[in-house]
């Protein structure tokens, strides 16, 4: 079976500066993997080139069986990125923004309300302006597009960030549904012990190069 | 294509009805601006009605940079940028959306500052309907300028003070064409050439907008 993710001496640049500088990066389809490092290691830039959202410069990369370099849009209708910042329209309610992206993505808008179920925001909440929610909340409305979407690989950029301990259970939750189910996840965190948990493989970056590659805690197992 | 541009549409009217800044601030500065005009002018009406075409344009370029940039920050944010371009929309369908729902909203525009010819510069209220099939023409066409350059200049942080520097000299011919059109219809006549004027930038900005839209978000 081919990796959902291949990266072979991937470079990537942000204006001038080399975010990423050579990544070598293997991940099997189902699998989680939590990338770690320091503020600026490329993190982020790794999520955003898997993402289709960040050029590849030099190297090659394959993201669930599509050339990066040649195929960036059809990557993005493939993956789900869960971002630092605000991914929805601010003046939109949850249910109005999961059904635009439902719509958007060619699926049915009927299934927003039970994955704003899901993530807990139900009620009052959903028809909430989403400029009006905390940051956790949003983080949670944010979870309840991936779980609403589907993605084959779930790209999640510090996701338990502004999460509450049950929002931090419910991501984690989500995740290992989200991999059970044959989806790929990778996600960055500064909480290693946390993320080591969920994850099948831990890789640490830095200076924009993967420098180490462990086993996670989780057993990986692939539906 | 045209699905999601309906999507598009729908999206950002939903918002606008939301947020309702059209109604307060785009809408109010229109009226303000021609107000300014009228008072600069003088009591005089025959000196109104022969200014009044020239700045009936003048307000709408003014107002519609204004409901431009408006449109264009929808997206501003980055992660929203993000997301939009994840979600797999058709670019040239995401510009006529744009396009259209500002359209709408200028055309909205358009029609309280008609209302202000009226009232402000006793322009003839017949005449004044006779041009307006004139007057949605240029809106459209202000629209998908407006659209376009703002595209340009998303994401670059300084979009609300770029964007007028850019779409301005690019709306001049709208202008040009839409007050000497309103005037020769104002005068008794037919807008001439300058409807056929109007319309050809339509079909070009369109055109543009459906082809560059998408390498413009790209290089945002």
């Amino acid at each position: 079976m081919a990796p959902a993710v291949s990266l072979r001496s991937a470079v990537a640049l942000l204006g001038r500066f080399p975010a990423l500088a050579g990544v070598d990066l293997d991940v099997e389809e189902g699998c989680v993997v939590a990338a770690l490092g320091a503020n600026g290691a490329g993190k982020t830039s790794l999520l955003q080139l898997l993402a289709g959202l960040l050029e590849l410069r030099s190297g090659t990369a394959s993201v669930l069986g599509c050339d990066l370099a040649r195929e960036r849009v059809e990557v993005r209708r493939r993956v789900g990125l869960l971002g630092h910042r605000l991914s929805f329209y601010a003046d939109l309610t949850p249910a109005e923004n999961l059904a635009f992206a439902l719509r958007a993505a060619r699926r049915d808008p009927s299934g927003a309300s039970a994955s704003l179920d899901r993530v807990g925001l139900t009620g009052r909440l959903a028809s909430t302006p989403t400029r009006s929610l905390s940051a956790g909340q949003q983080r949670r409305m944010g979870l309840a597009w991936l779980h609403a979407r589907r993605p084959a690989l779930w790209l999640l950029d510090e996701p338990h960030a502004a999460l509450d301990p049950q929002g931090r259970e419910l991501c984690d939750a989500l995740v290992d549904e989200a991999a059970c189910g044959g989806a790929t996840v990778v996600l960055t965190s500064h909480d290693e012990p946390r993320a080591a948990s969920v994850a099948d493989v831990v890789v640490t970056l830095a200076g924009g190069v993967v420098t180490d590659k462990r086993t996670g805690d989780r057993r990986h197992h692939v539906a | 294509m045209l699905r999601d541009a309906v999507l598009v549409a729908g999206k950002d009217l939903r918002i606008e009805l939301r947020s309702r800044v059209l109604l307060w601030q785009v809408v109010p500065f229109g009226v303000l601006a021609l107000i300014l005009f009228a008072l600069a002018l003088g009591p005089a009406p025959s000196a109104l009605r022969h200014g009044a075409p020239g700045l009936f344009w003048m307000a709408m370029l003014l107002a519609s940079v204004l409901a431009a940039s408006r449109s264009a920050g929808i997206e501003a944010e980055e992660g929203t940028r993000a997301s939009v371009r994840l979600l797999g929309l058709d670019a040239g369908g995401v510009f006529l959306g744009k396009a259209a729902a500002l359209f709408l909203e200028l055309c909205i525009l358009g029609a309280v500052l008609e209302v202000g010819l009226l009232v402000l510069f006793h322009v003839d209220g017949a005449r004044l309907g006779a041009a307006t099939p004139l007057a949605v023409l240029a809106v459209a066409g202000l629209a998908a300028v407006g659209t376009l350059y703002g595209a340009l200049v998303a994401g670059t942080g300084v979009s609300s003070t770029l964007l007028p520097l850019l779409v301005l000299p690019a709306l001049a011919p709208v202008l040009i064409a839409g007050e000497r059109g309103t005037a020769a219809v104002l005068a008794g006549g037919g807008p001439g050439r300058w409807a056929l004027v109007l319309a050809v930038m339509l079909v070009v900005y369109g055109a543009l907008g459906v082809v560059l839209y998408g390498p413009l978000e790209e290089t945002s």
